[in-house]
């Protein structure tokens, strides 16, 4: 897959910069107060805040990195969808108002009202930032990966272009800024996105998708075997020359074979079953850092697009004509889909990724455990299981635990507005999810896949419809990971400079200088954040976030919950949790399975904590923290009076 | 489209509110709970057709949208709650 940047693009691309800074230059004349940098003043309408929310959350995660594990993985990706909605349901039923009326600027400011303890504040700001710091690589990974298509530049700009304006969004007017740049994305991609599933819709399926006839599909070839031996492996056709065989990694044997065609070499899939040999995508990355596809640079287009279904109602070569949101799911349902499987190995000292075709019944393909395994029956495994219930848990309960989601009540008059917003909230992502299903899918069937960078499904899949809603939908993701890497931003600076330096390292800064610390800190998140988007450019953004939800709902989340609904909490106990609830979701990341191989690169180790997602234990281990530390420190306890918890904050 | 001011009267209707909150959380977790269930314990069940879709993407669907309906709900009993406490507020201070 090559990319080229397109003019309709760059156009749009400019607009969108030009409209982001302008905003920001009208709310920066206006932003004097610490209260206008860090909560846009208090008096945005719950509507205008909820839609902001939405453009908040709906992230380079959901939208590129969902859309791209449907499009591989197909119902599995929806998980996700599931989860980040129903985290919403803790957000508006346990957090929203009682949020509003404890905090004032920031996440840390909510947990500490009652205590005024030095070790929460500390503890707290380590949190959030840590937390907002993994949610902001995805959302980096994501601006590197949209880049390179949209204006045809190098990951590394996307990033540091990213990083640049997102600066400017938060260091000129904070969160006044950000909520009306959120504002705009967040509508725009709910608009947009419902006229990319329309277009999805009226094109139809098809057996041999060639993108509206502007991109023959390339068919994938399969070679009858002579032998099938221990590395002795023949054919008849004399037009390939078997080279070697590659021995596949996991729990399943397999075996490639690495044959050449004059100077192209390629690696084709053995099944001794049927003796047969069937093409496959594969990419090299050489020890001096050059990285090959299909044995060529990306320029020379040797690695096709993929996504196809080889049966619609039984017939091999056919066509549908317009469907619907059932009759789409139908279609899909009971047909087969060609889905690609990737397998990480080495060929000498190169790292080999082989992608290979798995024809898969539709019925496979829209039910739970293609990329989760949870059937007994096809080889899950009690620990799989175990995994995929700790993914849900840290979904549910890590939204109300995101310190950017979080300080967004503070931007609104009062604790009934909280809650109408998150109402507004719910409303527009519900429905963006839902679309999120149907653009997957979508991109997994109509031959738009790129198997090196999944999380450009959805925009490969605008531009086989035309340039004009690629360079919409592509200036739009750019758009929603400003949008979201701007409330990130914020949290973040807050952290720095309002809850350490401010309330931490009580610094006794006056108005104006927590506005400029809180400047500098931002500065000071946005280098840091393109850093780490340079160095984790290859990760698929929503896995990433999962981490990031996993910590939230790890650290934050028991004692958000403790502290409204348990009167014995002490200072001490909620320190100590947010603290457990950190650093084991964090041991248990950092030593887990999928971290070896796809952070650390050892293909083939064994890493010692084989479940993947750490909430199902961090997080009530965290909560149990809680409880018995403020058993033993009793004199720290949360006042009794409900009304305290009413009037906390209205009067600061 | 801004509002007026950051500050709001004591809120005598938190504690029915709360209430509401936690049933309709409930409500929910039992839902969430339940898809979680049986993708681990049956997930042959979610492969099973319902018309043009099956299972899996009608649960899915309807997790999705029971938030939205739940939600919605939650803010019609509390914004009642919050009307008849400022009533019953204005009445005791007439009365006083």
């Amino acid at each position: 897959m090559n990319y080229e940047a397109s003019v309709g693009s760059i156009i749009l691309f400019i607009m969108i910069v030009i409209l982001v800074l302008l905003i920001s230059y009208h709310f920066g004349r206006k932003t004097k107060t610490s209260s206008s940098y860090y909560a846009a003043g208090g008096n945005i309408h719950w509507s205008v805040n909820g839609i902001a929310f939405a453009g908040d959350y709906l992230s380079a995660a959901s939208f590129l990195g969902i859309c791209g594990m449907i499009a591989t993985a197909g119902y599995d990706g929806f998980l996700y969808s599931i989860g980040y909605l129903a985290g919403w349901i803790v957000a508006l039923f346990l957090v929203a108002e009682p949020m509003k009326k404890l905090g004032k600027f920031t996440f840390t400011d909510a947990l500490d009202a009652k205590f005024n303890s030095k070790g929460i504040k500390l503890a707290s700001a380590i949190s959030t930032l840590l937390v907002s710091m993994f949610y902001l690589i995805p959302q980096m990974v994501g601006a590197g990966s949209l880049i390179t298509p949209l204006l045809g530049l190098p990951h590394w700009v996307g990033v540091v272009m990213v990083g640049s304006i997102v600066t400017i969004i938060v260091a000129t007017a904070g969160m006044a800024s950000t909520t009306y740049v959120q504002f705009f994305k967040g509508a725009m991609l709910l608009i947009f996105s419902i006229a990319l599933v329309f277009l999805i819709f009226s094109r139809g399926i098809s057996t041999n998708p060639d993108q509206g006839g502007e991109v023959p599909y390339h068919l994938f070839k399969t070679l009858k075997c002579n032998t099938v031996a221990e590395n002795a492996v023949t054919i008849s056709d004399s037009t390939y020359k078997i080279i070697g065989e590659v021995k596949g990694t996991g729990k399943v044997a397999m075996r490639f074979v690495k044959m050449q065609v004059g100077a192209d070499i390629s690696y084709w899939k053995l099944s001794e079953k049927d003796s047969t040999l069937t093409e496959t995508l594969y990419m090299v990355n050489k020890k001096d850092g050059t990285v090959l596809f299909n044995g060529a640079p990306r320029g020379e287009k040797k690695f096709f697009q993929v996504g196809s279904m080889s049966k619609i109602d039984g017939k091999t070569d056919t066509k549908t004509g317009n469907l619907d949101v059932f009759t789409f799911i139908e279609k899909i349902k009971d047909g087969t889909v060609i889905r690609w499987t990737k397998n990480v190995t080495k060929d000498g000292e190169d790292k080999l990724s082989i992608f290979y075709q798995v024809p898969t019944p539709g019925k496979e393909i829209l039910r739970p455990g293609n990329k989760f395994k949870v059937d007994s029956e096809k080889g899950a495994t009690f620990t799989d299981k175990i995994d995929f219930i700790s993914l849900m848990i840290a979904l549910f309960f890590g939204t109300a635990a995101l310190p950017h989601i979080l300080i967004r009540y503070y931007t609104v008059p009062n604790p009934a507005s909280a809650r109408k917003s998150t109402i507004v909230a719910i409303g527009a992502i519900g429905l963006f999810y839902i679309l999120t299903l149907y653009m997957g899918l979508g991109a997994m069937v109509n031959g738009v896949i790129d198997l090196s960078n999944d999380n450009m499904s959805a925009p490969l899949l605008a531009k086989s419809f035309g340039t004009l809603i690629f360079s919409i939908i592509s200036a739009l993701a750019f758009a929603t990971i400003l949008g979201t890497v701007s409330g990130l931003t914020v949290a973040a600076a807050g952290a720095v400079a309002h809850d350490l330096m401010d309330k931490y390292f009580d610094m006794k800064l006056t108005d104006k200088k927590k506005v400029f610390y809180g400047k500098m800190a931002s500065i000071g998140v946005g280098a840091g954040a393109i850093f780490f988007g340079i160095i984790f450019k290859e990760m698929n953004v929503s896995y990433l976030v999962g981490w990031a939800f996993a910590i939230a709902a790890s650290a934050n989340l028991p004692a958000i919950l403790m502290i409204l609904f348990w009167k014995g909490t002490t200072s001490k106990g909620v320190m100590s949790s947010i603290l457990v609830g950190l650093f084991s979701s964090l041991i248990l990341i950092f030593l887990n399975q999928e971290t070896y191989n796809n952070v650390y690169g050892l293909v083939g180790v064994v890493a010692p904590v084989q479940i993947n997602n750490p909430a199902i234990f961090s997080v009530p281990l965290s909560f149990l923290t809680l409880f018995v530390v403020s058993l033993f420190t009793k004199n720290t306890r949360v006042g009794d009076d409900k009304k305290e918890l009413s009037t906390a904050s209205a009067n600061e | 489209m801004h509002g007026s001011s950051t500050e709001w009267k004591e809120d005598n209707s938190s504690p029915l509110k709360e209430l509401f909150g936690k049933w309709f959380f409930a409500l929910y977790l039992l839902a969430y709970a339940g898809f979680i269930l049986i993708n681990v314990v049956s997930p042959k069940l979610m492969a099973t057709d319902m018309g043009s879709i099956n299972v899996a993407i009608f649960y899915g669907f309807m997790l999705i949208i029971l938030a939205m309906i739940l939600a919605f709900a939650y803010n019609h009993f509390c914004t009642r709650a919050e009307e008849i406490m400022e009533d019953d507020n204005e009445i005791s201070e007439e009365g006083v």
